[in-house]
C-alpha cells in the first residue's frame, strides 16, 4: 500500500463520517460544439429539482467548435448563487486543458476524468475517478456517428451515482431537456445508464460530497436574464424591435421573435401586433428604434458594448429631440472587440453620458433575471414617461446563464404612455408648444404623426419651446436647464435602491446588477470571518435616489464593488455627490472576464480594511 | 337691390384645402437654390393630389437638403435626424404607422457618403417612401468640397478637380431592389412634379435622384451640376404624364408612341417615347439607358423603372391594419392566462 492509497483512504473514512451535503461547486471541462449544454443542463435540473439551490455559469469561448469551454455548476444549501472560485468537482473531458484544469484545484476535490488522459499521477491529494468514456460509449451507442454527441451524457450518470442525484429526477431532467427528439432521448437514455451503471460497479465513494433533496426551488422558475428581458418587454406591449446580432445580447430578441410569433399575432386576422426588424447594424437598429418612438411605437432594441458605441450619436438625438427608445445592453468585456463571451459592467460611465454635448441618459440596473424581466417592462413607461432613452445595463453573466427565481408578476397597471397631447389637454393649455415645460416638471407635452393634433418639427439642431430652429443663447440654454429639470424629475421615479443588509458598524458597501449576489455572500463571509456587519445599498438606477447621500452619511467608509477597472459607477457619483461624501467612498474592483466571486469582495474589503478591524472573538461570530 | 362685392374665392384642392397648409416656413437656403424649387413642386404635387398634410410624415437627414422639409407642408409632423440616417428613422416612423405617407429629403452626401449603408438597405426593404435627394453634387453647407456624385474631372471654385468617379443613385437604386425609380431636374417644373404625383400614387420605395444646382457652390463652368450644364445635358425619356385615380383618364395620346404604365392604386403614368421603345419596368432595359446616357455625358430624366406590384416592407411585415403606435392594451399584452403559461414552462 502506498502513501497515497493510505491517504485516499482516510479521506474516505472522514467523507463517510463528514459528508458534505448540498454544498458543492461543480466544473465540467470540455470543447465546444460537443454537445456539452445538454449534459450540463440535466446535472442542473436534476438538482434545482431535488429542491436543492442552484446555479450555473458557462464559461464559453468567442468560436462555434474545438476551443475549450467550462460549465459550472453550484449547488448551495444557504441559496448563495454567485460564483465560487473553489472548485470541489471536475470532471475533466478536454484534453488540451485537464492539466491546468487539474493543477488548479484544491486539496481534497474530486476529479472525474476521461481514463486516457492518465490525470491521477499528477497529484496525490485529490480523488479521482477514471472512466473509459469511449469504451462505454461505443457500447452504449450503437451508431458510431452519434457517439460525439452523448458522451457527455455519461459523467451524467458517473456524477448521479457518486453524488446520489435522485434518478428518477435526472431521468426527468433529461426528458425535459430532450422531450420532443425521441431517438435523441433513447440514445441519451441509453448513455446515461452506462455512466451509473459503470460508476455503481466501478468506482468506491471516496469523496464527501453528496446531495439530498430539499424544498427550496418549490414554486421557482429557471430562465435567463435575456430571456427574462424579452418577456418584460413582450408584456409592456413592445411593437417595434430593431437589432442587430452580437454576442452576448441575440438570444434576447431572438427569444422575444419566438414570444412575439406565439402570442401577439391577431387570432382573426392572423396578422402581426409587431414588427421585428434585423437592422444592417447597430446605427441602423437604433435609428430605427427612436423613428418608431417618434411616431408612437413602442420600440426598443437590444445589443452589446460595441453596438452601445456605435448607437451614441443616434441616443444624443433622442435625449435632445426627447424621444422615447429602450435600448438593452448586455454588458461584455471591452475595450474594443475585447472578450465578447466574458462578462462586465464596463459600459456603465460611457453609457450615463453617451453622446457628445451634455447629454446624459437614465440607466436601469437589474440584478436579477426578476428585474430583468421588471425593469424590462417599466423602462417602456420611464421611456415614453420622460420622452427619452432608457438603457437596461444587463450583463452575460445576468443575460446568458440560467437563474433560479420565484414566478414573475403579471403586470398590474396599464403602460403608461406618458404625456400625449389630446384634445383637453391642447384646450386646458390653449398655446401648445412641444418644448414647453407647462408642469414645471421639465417634462413637455408631446404629439403623434397621425394622431391629429398639432404636428411639430422633430430636430436633432437648436429648437426654442415651440420646436423652431433657434441659434438664440437664451433659447438652447433654457432647453438644456429645462432637460436637467427632467433629468432631476425621472430621480425620483426610477427603481429605488434596496438596503439589502442592516449594518451595525462603521461599514457600508454599494453593489449594483450581477455583483450582488457575490455581495451577498460576502456580506455574510465578513460577519463570519471578521465579525464585520457591513450595511449593504445595492443601486438600482442611474440618476441616483437621493437616499444614495443619507445612506452615504450614515457610514464611516463605503465600499463600491462594481466589475470594470476604472470604478465607473463611483465615477458617476463623482458627478453627483458632495466632496465630504465622496472622501468617504472607497473601490472594490474585478475585471477579469469572469463573474465577480464572494471571496475576492471579502479579501479586498478585508485588505483594505487592514488594522481597523478590532480582532475577532467567538461572540462576535456567533 | 343690394349688390355685395364678392371676393375672388381661393383656389382649393379636391379636399378643399388651400395651398396655405401646404407651405412650410420660409426658406433659409441661399436665393436660387435648386432645392427651394423642388420644396415648390413637393407643395404643388401634394396640393394637387389633395393629400392630407396631416396624414404626412417628412423625413431628413443633415445638410442643406435636409433642412428643407421645413420649408413645405408645414402641418405635416417632421423629423430632421442625424447625418445619412433618414432611412432608419424612417423605417421606424413607417413601421410604427402605417397609415402615413412618407417622404425623406436627403442630399448627395447624406445619402451617397455617410449614409449609403442605410440607403442601401432601405431601397433592398422597398420600403414604401417616395425618398428624394437633392443632388448638387457637392457639400453646400459645409462650403463646397465634392461629394461621391460629383462627376470625375468637375472642378471646385478653387479649381480643385475630382479624380474619382461618381455614384449614380439611380442605377444604384434600381440595383437595390426600388420599385419606383426617377430622375429629374430642379428646373423642370412640369416634369418634376409629375414624377412627384406618380410617385405619390405609387406603393414601395419611390427614389427620385433630382438633379439641384448649388448657386453657391457648384454653378460655375466646370461643374457637370450647373444650371447651364443640366440644362445642356437633360435627356429627357420624353413627357411625363400622369393621372392619378381619381381623374378620368382624358388625355389623348398616339398609340403606340405612349407607354402607359398602370400604377398600384389604379393611376396611369404615361412615357411620351422617344424614338426607342423604352420599356420602364424592364429593369435591364433601364439600367443599359442609364450607362448608355451617361457614356455620352448626358443624363435621362424622367421616370426610368418602375415595378408598380412588388411586394413593400410593410406587406412583408404582415401587420394589423390598425397603426402599431396606436393599438390598444388588450391588442399587445398577453392575457393572464397566456402569461401564467409561460411561466408554467418555465418550472
Amino acid at each position: 500500500m502506498s502513501p497515497t492509497d493510505v491517504a485516499v483512504q482516510e479521506t474516505a473514512a472522514s467523507a463517510a463520517t463528514h459528508p458534505i451535503v448540498n454544498d458543492l461547486n461543480i466544473q465540467v471541462a470540455t470543447v465546444n460544439g460537443s454537445g456539452s449544454q445538454t449534459a450540463n443542463m440535466v446535472l442542473f435540473r436534476s438538482i434545482f429539482q431535488m429542491g436543492i439551490p442552484v446555479s450555473g455559469k458557462n464559461l464559453f469561448p468567442s468560436n462555434i467548435a474545438g476551443l475549450p469551454t467550462w460549465y459550472t455548476i453550484r449547488a448551495s444549501k444557504d441559496g448563495y448563487v454567485g460564483r465560487k472560485r473553489e472548485v470541489d468537482i471536475l470532471v475533466a473531458m478536454n484534453i488540451e486543458t485537464a492539466r491546468d484544469d487539474v493543477m488548479g484545484l484544491e486539496s481534497g476535490a474530486m476529479v472525474v476524468y476521461d481514463e486516457p488522459l492518465k490525470l491521477s499521477a499528477l497529484r496525490d491529494d485529490l480523488i479521482f475517478y477514471p472512466v473509459p468514456f469511449d469504451t462505454l460509449v461505443a457500447a452504449s451507442c450503437p451508431d458510431a456517428k452519434l457517439r460525439r454527441l452523448v458522451r457527455n451524457t455519461i459523467y451524467d450518470g458517473v456524477l448521479a451515482q457518486l453524488l446520489r442525484i435522485d434518478r428518477q429526477q435526472i431521468e426527468a431532467a433529461l426528458k425535459r431537456q430532450l422531450g420532443r427528439k425521441v431517438k435523441a432521448l433513447s440514445i441519451n437514455q441509453a448513455a446515461l445508464e452506462s455512466g451509473y451503471e459503470y460508476a455503481a460497479e466501478h468506482l468506491t465513494k471516496q469523496d464527501p460530497f453528496v446531495f439530498e433533496p430539499m424544498e427550496r426551488t418549490r414554486g421557482k422558475i429557471l430562465i435567463d436574464g435575456n430571456a427574462a428581458a424579452a418577456l418584460g418587454a413582450l408584456m409592456a406591449g413592445v411593437t417595434v424591435v430593431a437589432w442587430y446580432p452580437i454576442t452576448p445580447s441575440s438570444s434576447l430578441c431572438e427569444t422575444l421573435i419566438d414570444y412575439l410569433r406565439k402570442y401577439r399575432i391577431d387570432s382573426e386576422t392572423g396578422k402581426a401586433t409587431f414588427a421585428v426588424i434585423q437592422a444592417e447594424d447597430e446605427v441602423a437598429a437604433i435609428g430605427m428604434t427612436i423613428g418608431a418612438g417618434w411616431a408612437g411605437a413602442r420600440s426598443m432594441t437590444s445589443t452589446s458594448g460595441p453596438g452601445i458605441s456605435l448607437m451614441a450619436e443616434f441616443t444624443g438625438l433622442g435625449y435632445y429631440a426627447e424621444v422615447p427608445a429602450v435600448i438593452f445592453d448586455v454588458q461584455r468585456v471591452g475595450p474594443s472587440t475585447g472578450l465578447p463571451t466574458r462578462t462586465a459592467q464596463g459600459d456603465i460611465l460611457s453609457t450615463a453620458v453617451l453622446s457628445h454635448g451634455d447629454t446624459k441618459h437614465l440607466l436601469l440596473l437589474p440584478a436579477s433575471v426578476a428585474e430583468c424581466y421588471s425593469m424590462a417592462t417599466q423602462a417602456f413607461d420611464l421611456a415614453e414617461r420622460f420622452q427619452t432613452p432608457v438603457f437596461i445595463m444587463s450583463d452575460l453573466d445576468l443575460g446568458m446563464n440560467t437563474w433560479m427565481s420565484d414566478s414573475f408578476e403579471y403586470p398590474t397597471t396599464p403602460p403608461d404612455r406618458g404625456k400625449l397631447l389630446d384634445a383637453d389637454t391642447l384646450a386646458r393649455l390653449g398655446d401648445w408648444g412641444r418644448y414647453r415645460d407647462v408642469d414645471g416638471d421639465g417634462i413637455p407635452y408631446r404629439s403623434l404623426p397621425g394622431d391629429g393634433m398639432p404636428a411639430y418639427f422633430c430636430r436633432g439642431s437648436g429648437h426654442d419651446a415651440n420646436a423652431q430652429y433657434s441659434e438664440r443663447a437664451e433659447d438652447y440654454e433654457n432647453n438644456l436647464t429645462r432637460l436637467a429639470r427632467k433629468f432631476d424629475t425621472a430621480r425620483g421615479a426610477m427603481p429605488a435602491p434596496v438596503i439589502e443588509r442592516e449594518g451595525d458598524g462603521p461599514i457600508g458597501v454599494i453593489a449594483y446588477g450581477s455583483t450582488h449576489w457575490a455581495m451577498l455572500e460576502s456580506c455574510d463571509q465578513l460577519r463570519q470571518q471578521a465579525g464585520v456587519r457591513p450595511a449593504y445599498f445595492r443601486l438600482r438606477a442611474f440618476p441616483f435616489s437621493s437616499d444614495l447621500g443619507a445612506f452615504i452619511d450614515r457610514c464611516e467608509r463605503v465600499y463600491v464593488v462594481e466589475q470594470n477597472r476604472d470604478a465607473q459607477m463611483l465615477a458617476l457619483m463623482r458627478m453627483e455627490l458632495s466632496p465630504d461624501r465622496l472622501a468617504k467612498l472607497r473601490s472594490v474592483l474585478h475585471f477579469n472576464g469572469l463573474p465577480v466571486d464572494a471571496r475576492t469582495i471579502t479579501d479586498a474589503i478585508l485588505a483594505q480594511e487592514g488594522q481597523a478591524l478590532a480582532p475577532v472573538t467567538d461572540a462576535q461570530i456567533a | 337691390m343690394a349688390t355685395t362685392a364678392s371676393t375672388p374665392r381661393k383656389k382649393v384642392n379636391r379636399i378643399g384645402l388651400e395651398l396655405r397648409p401646404y407651405r412650410g416656413s420660409k426658406t433659409t437656403l441661399c436665393a436660387g437654390c435648386g432645392h427651394n424649387a423642388i420644396s415648390e413642386r413637393i407643395i404643388d404635387a401634394f396640393f394637387e393630389m389633395g393629400i392630407e398634410p396631416s396624414r404626412v410624415m417628412k423625413l431628413s437627414g443633415i445638410g442643406c437638403s435636409s433642412k428643407s422639409p421645413a420649408y413645405f407642408l408645414g402641418g405635416s409632423h417632421g423629423f430632421n435626424g442625424v447625418h445619412g440616417r433618414m432611412p432608419s428613422i424612417g423605417t421606424g416612423a413607417v413601421i410604427a404607422n402605417k397609415q402615413m405617407i412618407a417622404i425623406g429629403v436627403s442630399g448627395d452626401g447624406d445619402s451617397g457618403a455617410i449614409g449609403i449603408g442605410q440607403f442601401v438597405h432601405l431601397m433592398r426593404r422597398n420600403l414604401p417612401i417616395i425618398y428624394i435627394i437633392e443632388d448638387n453634387g457637392c457639400y453646400g453647407l459645409t462650403k463646397g468640397q465634392f461629394s461621391p456624385t460629383a462627376d470625375l474631372g468637375s472642378k471646385l471654385k478653387t479649381g480643385v478637380v475630382n479624380d474619382l468617379p461618381p455614384l449614380d443613385m439611380c442605377t444604384l437604386a434600381i440595383e437595390l431592389g426600388a420599385s419606383f425609380v426617377a430622375r429629374s431636374f430642379s428646373g423642370d417644373k412640369k416634369q418634376l412634379t409629375s414624377v412627384l404625383k406618380a410617385a405619390l400614387s405609387h406603393r414601395g420605395t419611390a427614389m427620385l435622384d433630382v438633379i439641384s444646382p448649388c448657386v453657391t457652390f457648384n454653378d460655375h463652368v466646370g461643374s457637370t451640376k450647373s444650371y447651364a450644364y443640366s440644362k445642356d445635358h437633360d435627356e429627357p425619356l420624353g413627357e411625363v404624364n400622369f393621372i392619378p385615380y381619381f381623374q378620368e383618364i382624358d388625355v389623348e395620346y398616339e398609340a403606340g408612341s405612349t407607354y402607359s404604365v398602370k400604377m398600384h392604386d389604379g393611376s396611369h403614368l404615361l412615357l411620351k417615347k422617344l424614338d426607342a421603345d423604352y420599356d420602364p419596368t424592364d429593369r435591364l432595359e433601364a439600367t443599359r439607358l442609364l450607362h448608355e446616357t451617361r457614356r455620352r455625358g448626358e443624363f435621362a430624366t424622367g421616370v426610368l423603372y418602375v415595378e408598380p406590384d412588388k411586394e413593400d416592407f410593410i406587406e412583408l411585415l404582415n401587420l394589423v391594419d390598425a397603426p402599431l403606435a396606436s393599438l390598444p392594451l388588450e391588442q399587445v399584452r398577453p392575457t393572464e392566462r397566456a402569461f401564467a403559461e409561460i411561466m408554467e414552462g418555465l418550472r
